[in-house]
């Protein structure tokens, strides 16, 4: 039962765009068609359904204050936790050259659709985003993390996916000239977001 | 790409003499400064570092340490890719930048723990954030890659500096409207608990607008920005 509660409250109460603002850029940037929006979002579920766990793995044998001791005791009060930014940036990078690779070989046109986005979800805030929460939030077990990173990326996903089918509408619309393309968007997701509000302070 | 080719064959030493020939902020670099405060601003125009600049612009100090942070990571990431930028295999690129960029991170991170330590504490993750920024990323990509030292270095406080003059007037909204302060102090007048206790403009019954204070209102104020920005400067405005 905890972990459909962990599940649902990443996905709508702790919405990585919506919330935390996280993943902005490949949002605003990749929006415009639903498809492509669909594999960007497939991608991100992913790679923060990987990389979180792995990251939690590090976090706990390696990072966290005392968390060498299980080499030999006298690590007991080796603190290694400023090096977190960059083995977990390290760990991302690699994940998402695997993600590309396998994207190239299985979905070529996915692959030319997506473009310069694939390589960028590196740098994509999300995924850093879920593994430093998930540092802060000490969770109890890998479980629990991966269910968090996934749960954040299912997240992402409907969150990219439901303003590409409103940008794909809002095509036929009449928008003020200086508002069209980013300023609309950015109003939208506004909006959205209050939307996503609503679900604050449920406890399933 | 392929000027970015071109460029790699030459020694970078010739580069950097060819370069010392123009004074040191002739024309075109004062562009480089110039222009991304408005024509080419990172966030409204270019669509980079949007992530970190909305959760920060809640009150001002936050978002006057995050543009600092910033500038610092970015001047000094591309003076950095810019040195070795004729020594990085292009297929690991991006590794190399992260690195580059993290280890900076890093230091800002070690530096806000111990002079500033309550603004990064509210800060949290978002100084961590800096590293996937993808400001940084994107001016390393497009610019630093590509041009000199003295250029990048120009380039990095240039479109630091448009993204903090964003940063800092939206917070500048959210702070004055959400909580009637400006960087802390109550420029409103004091809110007591009963009207008569209260002083400024909260004794003739004002009230703070509590939407400000939430994210979304965020997306709305750049969004208004986005608006006012593009209708004052037509070329910027987009097909569809």
């Amino acid at each position: 039962m905890d972990y459909v509660n962990l599940f649902v409250r990443s996905i709508f109460i702790e919405n990585m765009v919506f919330a935390y603002f996280l993943g902005m850029c490949s949002y605003l940037a990749v929006s415009k068609t639903v498809k492509t929006a669909v594999g960007l979002g497939a991608a991100v579920i992913f790679v923060l359904g990987i990389t979180v766990p792995i990251n939690y793995w590090l976090d706990t044998y390696l990072l966290r204050p005392g968390a060498l001791s299980w080499l030999s005791p006298e690590y007991a009060d080796v603190d290694l936790s400023f090096l977190s930014f960059i083995m977990f940036i390290a760990v991302i990078a690699s994940m998402v050259q695997l993600v590309e690779m396998i994207v190239e070989k299985f979905a070529p046109a996915l692959y030319g659709a997506l473009g310069i986005f694939l390589p960028l979800i590196a740098v994509n805030c999300a995924i850093l985003g879920g593994s430093l929460f998930m540092q802060q939030k000490d969770f109890g077990g890998v479980s629990e993390a991966g269910i968090y990173g996934l749960g954040s990326g299912v997240g992402w996903f409907l969150a990219i996916l439901a303003i590409a089918a409103i940008r794909e509408k809002i095509a036929y619309s009449n928008v003020p000239a200086p508002l069209r393309g980013l300023g609309i968007t950015f109003i939208i997701t506004g909006l959205m977001a209050l939307g996503f509000m609503s679900f604050m302070g449920i406890k399933l | 790409m392929a000027d970015n080719k071109t460029k790699k064959e030459k020694s970078p030493v010739v580069l950097f003499v060819a370069e010392e020939k123009e004074p040191l902020l002739s024309k075109k670099n004062r562009k480089l400064l110039s222009d991304p405060l408005d024509d080419n601003n990172p966030i409204t125009v270019q669509v980079l570092g949007i992530c970190s600049a909305l959760a920060i612009t809640v009150q001002l100090k936050p978002a006057v340490v995050m543009a600092i942070a910033v500038m610092a990571v970015m001047a000094f990431a591309n003076v950095i890719v810019s040195l070795i930028r004729n020594l990085i295999p292009n297929r690991i690129r991006i590794i190399v930048q992260l690195v580059v960029v993290a280890a900076l991170v890093i230091l800002v991170d070690q530096v806000l723990k111990a002079f500033a330590y309550d603004v990064s504490k509210e800060l949290s993750v978002f100084v961590g954030l800096i590293i996937t920024n993808c400001i940084v990323m994107g001016r390393l990509e497009a610019f630093a890659l590509g041009n000199g030292v003295w250029k990048s270095f120009l380039d990095g406080i240039g479109n630091a500096a448009g993204y903090g003059l964003i940063l800092i007037i939206v917070a500048f909204f959210r702070e004055l409207l959400g909580s009637g302060k400006l960087y802390g102090y109550e420029v409103l007048g004091h809110k007591g608990v009963t009207l008569a206790e209260s002083t400024g403009l909260y004794a003739l019954g004002y009230e703070n607008n509590g939407l400000m204070l939430l994210s979304p209102a965020a997306l709305l104020v750049v969004g208004v920005l986005i608006w006012v920005q593009r209708s004052r400067n037509r070329k910027l405005i987009e097909k569809n």
